[in-house]
């Protein structure tokens, strides 16, 4: 068994008001969300701050309600209780019609990379910038820009299907990375690619944090989190059991 | 840019669900029609009424055996009147010979009929059709009145009819047009979850609802409107070979429909028909693509 000092959770209090105001970029507060007609995961009283540019790995069985808080952090589900910050965005008080403007400030990567089949590695990037209204003039400079940086050069005009599945996760991190958002949810970016694939991947999303990117990852890939040493957060049955700099999967 | 996007996305729509489009085409189409012609006959109410007001008499017929005294009182009372615009007085000879012209084409029920039995008459124009029960009532039993009556008795009879035809017409375009909007809610549906990945995805990054929304809409309000242009040309075929062809006679006995009455309908049952698909695809929307 790896020896880990558990990570005290530090409240936004100790810390000076300045200073949590600047650096915090997700703050859950008592996140309560259940789903009394479907088994589907609940959490239970999730409390975590994360600051910018952390790299956070999300841990647990199957079931143990880690996708939830992806899902609450895109604001695709509102929480019962408790109140969840995204920079300076109160998203459990977020209107309807704001949550697409947030929605900017997040990058998504998903397991099954969720790329248009009918569109290139290019245009799907330059889809999302697209459909929030920026300039093709934009995309024309930035798209191969950032494909270059996700090891993709040469590769812009190739369908989904002509790239392997690392390539097409990268194609998905590019899309993701291309507002420059505040914070990266990456849910299981891993699940469906061989190991080799899966370290090149965690190069890129490490380049990517350094960049002052926030990071969330969702994974069961334990190799993954032992080779990083973030900081690890497991969850059980809704609640976390664990929080730790610097950790291992456990 | 978006704009092309969102247009290839709405033809896209369409065409991968072509059976359902046709099918959403032709029950609008329908139901428009009926609309139309439900509109053209609540205005063709509207011009007959207005053409008789000005045209309908009360006739007063007179007794036999009247007096000339008596004529010429009811004469004098009837032009001092408020109600009477214009009196007429139809001598008993008069009358025989409206007979004769009216009855030319039945030459044995003018030999069946003498020319005494025709009473003498006051046709009276009235300022105001409305009134002539009013003045009925003052007339009808005075001596020497044999009769006094109102054409627009008469003439109820094809109101009645024409509103009965008006209100069958509403109500097929009624239902169609419930069948319509059902259809189109099924259409919208059927896109959303055929276009799911890209909804998906557009969600994800960021994009605005209003983005997400409009090829839907569109799609909608397309086939709206050429519901409306192959309704608007069943109108204008009903113009050109039923009203002002073979049915022309039966038609030719009220004022015309008129081309500036058909013409005006074309905006008004595209405008119709597009807001309301747009709104019934709108509301589909809000309960299957959720924020």
């Amino acid at each position: 068994m790896p020896r880990y000092a558990t990570h005290v959770l530090e409240p936004p209090e100790r810390r000076t008001a300045s200073a949590a105001r600047l650096r915090l970029v997700i703050q859950l507060e008592g996140v309560t969300k259940h789903y009394p007609r479907s088994n589907r995961p609940s959490t239970e009283d999730i409390n975590v701050f994360i600051d910018k540019g952390e790299f956070v790995f999300f841990i647990g069985p199957t079931g143990a309600g880690k996708s939830t808080i992806i899902k609450l952090l895109l604001r695709e589900e509102v929480p019962d209780k408790g109140k969840i910050t995204v920079g300076d965005i109160d998203v459990t008080k977020l209107r309807r019609w704001k949550v697409p403007a947030y929605r900017r400030s997040i990058g998504c990567v998903f397991q099954d990379f969720r790329l248009l089949p009918n569109r290139t590695a290019a245009e799907n990037v330059a889809f999302a910038l697209e459909v929030i209204g920026k300039p093709r003039s934009v995309a024309r400079r930035v798209v191969p820009e950032v494909l270059e940086l996700v090891g993709l050069g040469g590769k812009e005009h190739r369908y989904p299907h002509e790239l392997s599945g690392g390539e097409q996760q990268r194609v998905a991190v590019a899309r993701a990375f291309v507002n420059r958002p505040l914070l990266l949810l990456a849910d299981e970016p891993t699940g469906n690619l061989d190991p080799d694939t899966s370290i090149e991947i965690m190069r890129l999303l490490d380049r990517i944090s350094r960049t002052g990117t926030t990071i969330v990852m969702v994974t069961h890939d334990s190799n993954i989190v032992n080779q990083m040493r973030r900081r690890v957060i497991e969850i059980e049955n809704g609640q976390i059991v664990r929080d730790q700099a610097r950790g291992v999967y456990g | 840019m978006r704009a092309k996007y969102v247009m290839s996305e709405v033809f896209l729509g369409l065409w991968r669900n072509i059976s359902m489009t046709v099918a959403m085409i032709i029950t609008m189409a329908v139901s428009l029609t009926m609309l139309g012609a439900g509109l053209l006959l609540y205005n063709q109410v509207d011009v007959i009424e207005e053409y008789y007001q000005t045209n309908l008499e009360v006739v007063i017929y007179l007794e036999r055996d009247v007096s000339e005294e008596v004529t010429a009182q009811i004469e004098s009372d009837l032009k001092s009147s408020e109600y009477v615009a214009q009196v007429e007085y139809e001598s008993k000879e008069d009358a025989w010979k409206r007979f004769q012209e009216t009855f030319e084409k039945s030459p044995d029920l003018v030999a069946s009929v003498s020319a005494e039995v025709l009473p003498a008459a006051f046709r009276i124009k009235m300022k105001d059709i409305d009134d002539a029960d009013e003045l009925i009532a003052q007339f009808a039993d005075r001596e020497g009145v044999y009769q006094a009556t109102n054409q627009k008795e008469i003439l109820q009879q094809v109101f009645d009819i024409l509103g009965g035809a008006q209100r069958l017409t509403l109500i097929v375009a009624l239902v169609q047009g419930i069948a319509a909007l059902m259809l189109v809610a099924n259409t919208i549906q059927v896109a959303a979850y055929s276009r799911r990945r890209e909804v998906a995805i557009m969600k994800l990054v960021g994009a605005p609802n209003w983005f997400v929304q409009a090829p839907f809409v569109l799609e909608a309000v397309f086939a709206g409107v050429i519901g409306a242009l192959f309704a608007f040309g069943t109108l204008i075929a009903a113009k050109i070979f039923v009203i002002d062809g073979q049915f022309a006679d039966l038609f030719s006995l009220m004022p015309p429909v008129e081309w500036r009455s058909v013409l005006l309908l074309l905006p008004i049952l595209a405008g119709v028909s597009a807001v309301i698909s747009a709104i019934t695809a709108w509301i589909t929307l809000r309960f299957n693509i959720k924020v």
